[in-house]
């Protein structure tokens, strides 16, 4: 009743082709990015602010990252956190190298080195599919986990052996490092992460997008409309893998502050594909879903017995954490395996010929 | 429709493909053997045959995806003997598949789209962008992939993921997604397998029309030697790999070899 597309028409296949094609969905994103840009940073606490919307944020853009690759293309990849790592420390070195240079740009710039891995570990796609990609994408996992720990140029030759986070001003305004407030963090990687959310959409909708899910749905055909596998996996693989690396450089530089190769282990890409799984295959907004899901659920468990006056040892909160988390996955699986964002559609759906079933 | 741009124009009734003394083994098993045919611009090639006599063999030979151990094939004049199917794509073959080779989880819309990939040309960074020249292009083969909606009259199901349709919309769509490569050369394995008689009109129709409205060169395999006779101007017989007969509907009926090959032989 109140979302509903009637009266609606389009005039132009320009206006029919657009992002959000119904009225109510334009007014709820602007709704949505009037909050995330203006009214959280005014609101927010910085423990909100730097343990929940950045990290999610972060995850989200991984996720997304993942999603290209896993969800679009179907090549099923565990090599994320490697690549998100390429990301992070290829932005170490680019701050040492370029002192001068802006962050943001550095970051982005991180980015095409991960790319290019990614590319390079992408080419096994081309002969094997499905869990023999994701067992050659382990090993660059494993690979790039090894350099993060055995290569000491990477971190500059630091006793630490780990990526200590310069501080880089823009404007005056320290953006990274200890000095970096977290409302400005938070917005610059709100900045990316909705930039580039818009740029891999118009990239879904056209014609590339078109030939990624094409690859995955049925390659033979695909070959026989002209396009060229090797091309689109490896276009898939570096477009995905940048986006990761970004993700993981903003993971150190605008949230951490400061990493050792651990954060880029097989666990961390674990985290992205299930973030994936549960968001949702083959679905944007189902990257931010998932990403606030398993990054939030856990929070929201800790807080639950305090709030309700509960008194649980520490320790135990933490097994029922992980205990709540494991089985709340494994029900969503079940209940609704397109994951949270087909949710999401049926919710959409329902509103859309509400009061009628349907 | 505009003609594909690569290769020499071929005019109605010259040969615009011919296939010449190919032979196709797989190991031992001989699914092709030494079987010559041409088919002409403009005209309707049935291909038929009892089961396993080698006709979609013969398909994937003509685009590409097996390649012959002997004989040529010459496409618009240019004779090759290995052709990667994009390539074949690029020439102006497009092809329908026997068990349908939709992309699943896309939209019709969205899947007869990518049948125009190749005549996309704006490169990555405006597709980023998808503003100005990459919108506006987008925008021109919206307008060429609604004319082949209409043509199907498929305007209902534009956005309803193929996965979900019936069968017999699924092959209307598969032949949208052919007919937006706008081909020279089109390959239909069995267009009307598994459908009811009111289907088989529809698509009958759709191939006839196909063929005079926009001059498409059509090569059918099908089963039903009703919709053969009626549709094809002239039919090729395999049995075995072996071409057994080639001529008109007429002369392909009354022809005793092909008689036996679906009757079978007293023995």
């Amino acid at each position: 009743m109140f979302y509903r597309e009637a009266g609606q028409f389009k005039t132009s296949y320009s206006a029919d082709e657009s992002v959000f094609p119904i009225l109510q969905d334009r007014i709820g994103i602007a709704v949505i990015l009037g909050l995330a840009f203006v009214v959280i940073p005014l609101t927010a606490t910085s423990f909100t602010l730097s343990s929940v919307l950045i990290p999610v944020l972060i995850f989200s853009l991984a996720a997304i990252g993942l999603n290209l690759l896993t969800g679009y293309t179907g090549l099923l990849s565990l090599g994320t956190g490697g690549f998100m790592g390429v990301g992070a420390y290829a932005c170490y070195k680019l701050t040492s190298l370029f002192p001068n240079a802006n962050i943001i740009v550095l970051i982005l710039a991180s980015g095409f080195f991960s790319a290019g891995i990614g590319a390079v570990f992408g080419l096994p796609s081309l002969r094997i599919k499905g869990f023999y990609l994701a067992v050659a994408t382990l090993a660059s996992q494993f690979f790039l986990s090894w350099c993060f720990v055995r290569v000491p140029w990477l971190v500059n030759y630091n006793v630490s052996n780990a990526i200590e986070v310069p501080t880089r001003t823009m404007f005056d305004i320290p953006i990274t490092g200890p000095n970096a407030t977290p409302m400005t963090r938070y917005l610059v990687v709100l900045s990316i992460v909705v930039g580039m959310t818009w740029l891999a959409s118009n990239l879904l909708r056209g014609r590339i997008g078109r030939t990624w899910m094409a690859v995955r749905d049925m390659d033979i055909a695909a070959e026989l409309i002209g396009i060229r596998l090797y091309r689109t996996k490896l276009l898939a693989f570096a477009v995905s893998s940048f986006y990761c690396g970004v993700a993981g450089a903003m993971m150190v530089f605008l949230w951490l502050g400061a990493a050792e190769a651990d954060s880029f282990n097989i666990n961390q890409s674990f985290l992205i594909l299930f973030m994936v799984i549960i968001g949702g295959l083959g679905s944007l907004i189902g990257s931010f879903f998932g990403a606030a899901f398993i990054w939030g659920l856990p929070i929201v468990l800790k807080m639950l017995p305090e709030f309700f006056g509960v008194k649980i040892h520490a320790a135990t909160v933490e097994h029922l954490q992980f205990m709540t988390l494991g089985a709340l996955i494994i029900f969503f699986l079940v209940v609704e395996p397109h994951g949270l964002a087909r949710l999401w559609q049926i919710g959409k759906q329902k509103l859309r010929v509400w009061p009628f079933p349907y | 429709m505009r003609a594909p741009t690569s290769g020499p124009e071929v005019a109605a009734g010259d040969v615009l493909l011919s296939v010449e003394n190919v032979s196709l083994s797989f190991g031992g098993v001989k699914a092709v053997t030494d079987v010559s045919f041409d088919i002409r611009k403009g005209e309707i090639r049935a291909i038929i045959g009892p089961n396993g006599a080698g006709k979609t063999s013969m398909l994937n030979v003509i685009n590409g995806f097996y390649h012959p151990q002997k004989g040529r094939i010459s496409f618009k004049g240019k004779t090759r003997s290995k052709m990667r199917p994009h390539e074949a794509a690029h020439g102006g073959i497009a092809r329908t598949f026997q068990n349908v080779a939709l992309f699943r989880g896309m939209t019709a819309l969205d899947n007869i789209m990518a049948g125009r990939t190749l005549k996309m040309h704006r490169n990555f960074f405006w597709q980023l962008l998808r503003f100005g020249p990459a919108l506006a292009e987008e925008v021109e083969h919206r307008h060429r992939v609604e004319e082949i909606i209409e043509f199907l009259e498929i305007q209902a199901i534009r956005r309803v993921q193929v996965g979900r349709l019936p069968y017999g919309l699924q092959k209307r769509v598969e032949l949208g997604r052919a007919l937006a490569m706008e081909p020279e050369l089109l390959l239909l394995d069995e267009p009307m397998a598994g459908m009811n008689l009111e289907e088989k009109e529809d698509m009958s129709r759709f191939v006839l029309d196909v063929n005079n409205h926009y001059g498409t060169t059509i090569a059918l395999i099908e089963h039903d030697m009703g919709v053969v006779m009626d549709l094809s101007d002239r039919v090729v017989v395999l049995d075995h790999g072996i071409k057994i007969a080639d001529g008109t509907p007429d002369q392909v009926k009354s022809n005793q070899k092909v008689i036996d090959a679906y009757l079978g032989v007293a023995h």
